[in-house]
């Protein structure tokens, strides 16, 4: 019950946040320079009044702000975002065939960097004083501190122009026409470079974070009375350090999980994945206002939705976070 | 009444294909390249940006194609007459042409196309339909175009990019923008529309049916859309990809792609484009109102520099308002050559004080960025007191459009004729704020107005040629805009590519004769 009363005095919480957000986003994006209509135009070569005219008046850019203000909201409150100036297309349904692709990404990132990140931290916490622990803490520090592009441009230079083993870009081989299995191999090749790319950089901060605060607990009392009972070292570690040690982890895995939406703009520009991150930045550069703040939208709405579940999550790792929760 | 001056155009026709398929074209294979930026659509005539014309334009046609020498040749009209008087062009259509759904292309399909379809949405072929008194059909397969006076350039407006052909049967009487075939563009053309995986791919496929016989060789086209300029490179060097149109690699890749083996390189295709890069200044205010600090900024550049490093000696160094593919250009002009110390006399002349000017680079690559550091550098060398802004593609048309700068470079296309490309951005009726591709910069000269509008509509050639010549001495003294380069657009494809580019818009629609040597 405490559960269920949580989950609903957040979710109206939530709605609220929302629609400041939108409101914030609204004036956010009348702020930058660029007119929609005119890049349009420009973008076609050539333009008359005319055309700069027809283009206003179908996006609704000759109306007085307030009153472009309340049609987007009204429409958001309706679920209705709106249809894209430049493809013309509604945003939900360009947002809605990115998405998938975008959460394969970043999905198979999260999770790789969030295993990786924690075994690699367990080993080195265990390993404090050998060097096989400072081989792992100094990849970690290289991870964390290399840009990502360059990782990325540099991965594809030597697994697929060099090696030639992975694909250097896109979703799936282009005219291969594979289908079932033979696709999801080739989907999962593709997927190898970027998601590993994108993951890097989360695994070291994972790792890092994992063994000081594994190294922390394990200096704790309860630690000691655990030894003193005699119970085996490997149940230890996992049973009462590890578990001590994950809140940190979580608070940061609920912020990884915020940005799979939008945070992979870079990876999949480098790397011609076709999700959400492109849009986004295509958007921007077009001043495609509408399918931005579509995008806004989810992205917000994906970093509120990961914020309850962490906190739901807290309160399974650690039972005491739940009496102060209500 | 009318005696036609019918233009050899079988014989044209003839030499035209003799030319192109001199070997033996293997039939088959899908050819891959590269498609930048991905576009906003593919139905031509509704959208005429670059990309859409680049995949469009093997899709849908025009009445005419043009040769890289932009002689007009056979497409959909098979023979076309002109009147004495200039006036009246009629156009014999081919019989044997179907859309890609089964319907047969007729003459209903080009007045649609032409007077309703093009005069509500295109702003390019509106400005060719303002001479334009009345399209009729007067059979099912010919079509009478009556202007209202002679006008100079109207047999080079009939490219598929600017004047494509729609069908009627899919468009007539409804709502064009919201039409349901939007999704799925039916042409005439070589290649039938087959998929767009957005982000990912557009897939053209043969057209069985074409009308040409034999054509076209290749069993598809697949146009791959890959956001990042280095990644497009490596697509290239790891023989995915077996064509870079122009434009879809930066400028420092191309001596390391090219120099690769089985790769070729050819300039031609972009002779109806001509893509001329300009140095719009402000002539409304500031020290370049002053047409002596003009002309000082065209002796302090150094233009041979910028084409020999910047753009790997490609394209050509104008020698004034016109281009050399431009007609009627006038070649007796005295060359703005890189000369510092005249630009320092100038500048003295007018008692520059140093007031510091901006200058506005073209957010489209690193070439730009960098080209505009040279400009700078050259400027500084004179004493001119030059400062970059970066800004991005929106930013910069609001810029332009708002006439909020000082220098900003730009280029523009010249379609072939004066009338279409060159006038636009001269003529004072051409200065209104919102847009960057019109008199940006401000120039008003009541002579230049006259002598460009009667040119347009002056018949025949002698005399829009002196008209032309008359203008060229005007705007050479007075430097409206800076005049920096004919662009060279090099397309880079594997070697086996045969015939890829053999009409004056490339790529646009040369998968048409394209075969494989695989």
């Amino acid at each position: 019950m405490v559960y269920a009363r949580l989950i609903i005095m957040r979710l109206l919480k939530a709605v609220v946040v929302l629609f400041l957000i939108v409101i914030f986003n609204f004036f956010l994006i009348q702020m930058a320079p660029g007119d929609p209509a005119a890049i349009l135009a420009g973008e076609a070569g050539a333009t008359d009044q005319e055309f700069l005219n027809q283009l206003r008046e179908r996006f609704g850019l000759d109306q007085p702000l307030y009153v472009q203000l309340w049609r987007y909201v009204s429409g958001i409150a309706m679920l209705d975002f709106g249809y894209s100036y430049r493809l013309g297309v509604p945003v939900f349904d360009l947002i809605m065939a990115r998405l998938p692709a975008t959460l394969l990404l970043t999905g198979t990132a999260f999770v790789l960097s969030l295993v990786l990140g924690i075994v690699a931290g367990s080993m080195a916490a265990a390993r404090v004083k050998k060097p096989s622990g400072s081989i792992i803490m100094a990849l970690a520090l290289l991870f964390y501190a290399t840009p990502l592009f360059w990782v990325a441009l540099m991965s594809v230079v030597v697994f697929s122009v060099y090696l030639g083993w992975l694909p250097a870009y896109g979703l799936y081989t282009v005219g291969a026409g594979h289908t079932g299995f033979a696709l999801a191999l080739d989907v999962a090749k593709h997927l190898v470079l970027p998601a590993t790319t994108l993951a890097l950089f989360f695994m070291a901060i994972y790792t890092r974070m994992t063994r000081t605060s594994m190294l922390d607990a394990a200096q704790q009392d309860y630690v000691k009375t655990a030894r003193a009972k005699g119970l085996k070292p490997s149940i230890i570690q996992r049973r009462h350090v590890l578990r001590n040690a994950l809140l940190p982890i979580i608070t940061l895995a609920g912020l990884q999980a915020g940005q799979m939406v939008g945070g992979a703009i870079l990876t999949e520009t480098v790397f011609a994945w076709p999700g959400i991150g492109r849009l986004m930045f295509e958007a921007l550069q077009q001043r495609d206002y509408n399918l931005l703040l579509g995008i806004f939208f989810f992205s917000a709405a994906l970093v509120i939705v990961f914020n309850i579940i962490t906190d739901l999550v807290y309160s399974l790792a650690d039972p005491r976070i739940k009496k102060g929760a209500s | 009444m009318k005696t036609p001056l019918v233009l050899a155009i079988s014989a044209a026709a003839l030499t035209f294909s003799s030319v192109t398929l001199a070997d033996n074209p293997k039939q088959g294979g899908t050819v891959n390249t590269i498609i930048q930026p991905e576009p906003p659509g593919l139905v031509l005539g509704m959208i005429q940006n670059a990309p859409t014309r680049t995949v469009s334009g093997n899709i849908y046609e025009g009445l005419l194609r043009y040769t890289t020498d932009l002689e007009p040749v056979p497409q959909l009209a098979e023979s076309w007459e002109v009147s004495d008087d200039g006036r009246t062009y009629t156009f014999h259509l081919r019989e044997n042409v179907t859309w890609h759904d089964g319907e047969p292309f007729t003459a209903d399909d080009v007045v649609f196309s032409a007077d309703v379809f093009h005069r509500e949405l295109n702003p390019s072929a509106r400005a060719v339909l303002l001479h334009v008194e009345s399209i009729e059909a007067t059979d099912d397969h010919t079509v009478v175009f009556t202007l209202t006076e002679p006008f100079g350039p109207f047999l080079i407006s009939f490219e598929a990019g600017t004047f494509t052909m729609v069908p009627a049967h899919l468009y007539e009487g409804t709502d064009f923008r919201n039409n349901e075939h939007n999704d799925h563009p039916i042409g005439t053309g070589p290649f039938k529309f087959a998929n767009w995986d957005r982000g990912t791919v557009i897939e053209l496929v043969k057209n069985d049916d074409y009308y040409e016989e034999g054509l076209p060789y290749l069993d598809g086209v697949n146009w791959h859309i890959i956001p990042d300029g280095g990644s497009r490179a490596v697509a290239f060097e790891n023989r995915t990809i077996d064509v870079l149109p122009s434009g879809t690699v930066e400028n420092f890749d191309i001596p390391r792609l090219s120099a690769m083996d089985n790769v070729c390189m050819t300039e031609e295709g972009h002779e109806y484009f001509s893509p001329f890069a300009m140095l719009w200044m402000n002539n409304r205010e500031g020290p370049t109102a002053d047409k002596r600090f003009r002309q000082a900024v065209m002796y302090a550049m150094d233009r041979e520099f910028a084409k020999d490093v910047l753009w790997n000696g490609l394209g050509n160094v104008p020698l004034s308002a016109f281009g050399s593919n431009a007609r009627f250009q006038h070649d007796g002009l005295e060359p703005y050559d890189h000369n510092p110390d005249r630009a320092r006399e100038l500048l003295e002349e007018m008692d520059y004080d140093g007031e510091e000017i901006t200058i506005l680079p073209l957010p489209y690559g690193e070439t730009w960025t960098r080209w505009a550091e040279a400009v700078q550098q050259n400027l500084r060398e004179v004493g001119i007191n030059v400062r970059t802004q970066a800004t991005d593609v929106g930013g910069w048309n609001q810029r332009l459009g708002d006439w909020d700068y000082d220098l900003a470079f730009t280029y523009l296309f010249q379609y072939g004729d004066p009338a279409l490309g060159i006038s636009r951005t001269y003529l004072s009726d051409n200065i209104a704020k919102g847009s960057p591709w019109n008199n940006a910069q401000g120039y008003e000269n009541e002579r230049v107005d006259e002598l460009f509008n009667a040119a347009a509509t002056a018949f025949p050639d002698e005399e829009r040629e002196a008209l032309y010549h008359e203008v060229q001495e005007i705007l050479h003294e007075d430097v409206p805009v800076g005049w920096l380069m004919e662009l060279g657009f090099p397309t880079l494809y594997r070697c086996d590519v045969q015939d890829l580019v053999t009409s004056g818009v490339g790529v646009n629609d040369g998968f048409k004769d394209a075969w494989l040597d695989r």
